[in-house]
């Protein structure tokens, strides 16, 4: 009989344990889908043509639109994976294919702790930099490219670090037999078996910056007009943007509301475009690959 | 055997190995610049410090308060939702929607912060008021539940709320993989002993994975520590020490200190908060720190690999 209740205690514990994993589930679900439900529906109102084509000079009130802070965010995004996905992708072939010793070890640790670096401390670095080169109260593109690119190296090499790692050596033994030496070894056989996964990598790099706000606020600053040069004066970004529209509204609040939460739609499309983008090229190698 | 060196060689290895030191260097750059900035700061004459006219460390003391608070409560929150997630994808749903949810999981990962503080502000901060002037009303007696409630929803709580939901994701991928590494063995062992399932995830998933858990709860903290645009648009800020959740005059952190100061600051002013900006970068070093040491000191035990 106190067996039988024993058993009893133990599957009720069971039941219990089971529906609270399942509530937990649902309760984490519950925020991000308000997030994207209230990103769809508040940002579609302003979604227009002219939200893509034009900036926000002289507007008040109504109107315009983040053309300056899309230019802006595609220019220093760029600028970022240009300086990021070289010194990344070399460092990546050095862990992998040459480090040994005591500079590969610290390598490995410093990007560890690079991974961890908050994004405003990214930014304040930046500034220090430029501030010494320019003098202070610097603002410009570039500036920001900089901070990102601190943020984004150690994404390439982590991801770049796993693709070569899964190179298998038959083919660099098999590329040295045929006499081959490393460095072309590296550049013709090691690199495009692991080109995809590289692709992919850098594209969730790029996923992970292209949202990024403090470090832009503090280097890259913010502005009402179209800028095209990241090297002089200061640059809207679409994140900035979209805290800027929200942070400082003037008269008729919600046309500023209603153009924050279409740059806070065209963020989350763009990420989410990366995203996808990069796991369809991957499963697309993959399946090529196992033909 | 060994070929002789050739050019090509010479360079590339070369190339490689100086990108390598560029990260290196970049990250001592990184200390050295801070430092140099935050400088004049700490060595002025406390009364010329905007803001700050007690000096450096009183300045910053509430701000590094308000950092650990938010964190901690955000851990709170979402360390038993990640090992729930954790759990459901690896153990409790079926395998093809397992695998769907992950990717889903790993998309929200991506989400701009400046988003999720806008949602903050103008979806979750409402939505929360009603449930605050109940729970001053009927738990008021609770130093932490104590004080005039924000009529606006913008506390700490708030803004620990945004940053569980925004350190999910990471959390409960990590969750999920250290579950998934389970020895299968274990379970089959514990459940062939007549074990639950319940009781087998607490014999041999959970005690395998807590190391894992530990370094994902110390990875979600280090990025709790840092977020920066959630926090600024949502709390409503002051320079106070406070554990009160539910008012408005809430410690801000250093991140968001930073954010909403910086871009009118100018002289001992940046220097200042790059100063306290220096506090943080120390602080979430190590945080991440003591995270890598736990899953490298696993690695070295688990026979794995």
């Amino acid at each position: 009989m106190s067996l039988f209740s024993l058993n009893r205690r133990r599957h009720a514990k069971d039941r219990i344990a089971t529906g609270l994993i399942y509530v937990s589930f649902v309760i984490a679900l519950m925020p991000l889908l308000s997030l994207l439900y209230t990103a769809l529906t508040n940002g579609l109102a302003r979604l227009d043509a002219e939200f893509f084509s034009s900036s926000m000079r002289n507007v008040v009130g109504a109107g315009g639109g983040a053309l300056h802070a899309i230019i802006g965010t595609v220019e220093i995004t760029l600028l970022a994976a240009l300086i990021s996905v070289p010194i990344g992708l070399l460092t990546a072939i050095y862990l992998v294919e040459y480090g040994r010793g005591r500079l590969a070890k610290a390598v490995t640790v410093f990007v560890d702790v690079m991974t961890g670096i908050p994004s405003i401390v990214a930014g304040l670095f930046a500034f220090a930099l430029f501030a010494l080169i320019f003098g202070p109260g610097v603002r410009m593109g570039f500036a920001g490219a900089v901070a990102l690119s601190l943020l984004m190296t150690p994404v390439v090499v982590r991801s770049a670090e796993e693709m070569l790692k899964l190179v298998p050596n038959e083919f660099r033994e098999a590329s040295y037999a045929l006499g081959v030496p490393k460095w072309l070894t590296v550049l013709k056989v090691v690199i495009p078996s692991a080109s995809a996964g590289i692709i992919t990598g850098v594209m969730i790099a790029i996923s992970r910056v292209i949202g990024e706000t403090a470090p832009l606020l503090i280097v890259a600053g913010f502005t009402q007009s179209v800028n095209y040069n990241p090297f002089d004066e200061r640059m809207m970004t679409l994140p900035v943007f979209v805290y800027y529209s929200y942070s400082s509204q003037g008269a008729d609040a919600q046309s500023y509301i209603d153009r924050a939460w279409a740059g806070a739609l065209v963020l989350i499309i763009l990420v989410l475009a990366l995203n996808l983008g990069a796991r369809a090229l991957s499963a697309y190698f993959n399946r090529k690959l196992a033909r | 055997m060994k070929s002789k060196s050739r050019l090509g060689d010479r360079v590339f290895s070369g190339l490689a190995k100086g990108s390598g030191s560029v990260i290196l260097i970049a990250l001592m750059a990184v200390a050295g610049f801070l430092m140099a900035q935050a400088w004049p700061a700490l060595v002025a004459d406390p009364a010329e410090l905007p803001n700050a006219t007690e000096g450096f460390l009183p300045y910053v003391i509430p701000f590094v308060f308000g950092t650990a608070f938010s964190a901690l409560i955000a851990l709170l929150l979402a360390t038993p939702l990640a090992i729930g997630i954790g759990l459901f994808i690896s153990h409790y749903a079926p395998r093809k929607l397992a695998q769907a949810l992950g990717y889903i999981i790993d998309l929200l990962a991506a989400i701009p912060s400046v988003v999720f503080g806008l949602w903050g502000i103008q979806v979750l901060a409402p939505a929360v008021q009603p449930a605050y002037v109940w729970l001053s009303e009927n738990l008021g007696f609770l130093p932490i539940f104590a004080g005039q409630v924000s009529g606006t929803g913008r506390t700490i709580l708030t803004v620990s709320m945004v940053l569980a939901i925004m350190i999910l994701p990471i959390m409960s991928a990590m969750a999920r993989e250290v579950f998934l590494q389970t020895p299968k063995l274990h379970e089959e062992a514990a459940l062939a002993l007549g074990a639950t399932k319940w009781e087998m995830i607490r014999m041999a998933v959970l005690p395998f994975g807590r190391p894992g858990l530990i370094s994902a709860a110390m990875l979600g903290l280090g990025r709790a520590l840092g977020e920066t645009m959630a926090v600024a648009m949502v709390l409503s800020p002051a320079a106070v020490i406070s554990f009160a959740l539910l008012t408005s005059t809430n410690s801000n952190t250093i991140a968001a200190n930073i954010a909403l100061n910086f871009p009118e600051a100018s002289g001992l002013g940046v220097n200042l908060l790059i100063a306290s900006g220096l506090v943080l970068f120390a602080i979430t070093l190590l945080v991440n720190m003591s995270a890598r040491a736990i899953v490298n000191r696993r690695r070295e035990f688990s026979g794995a690999n």
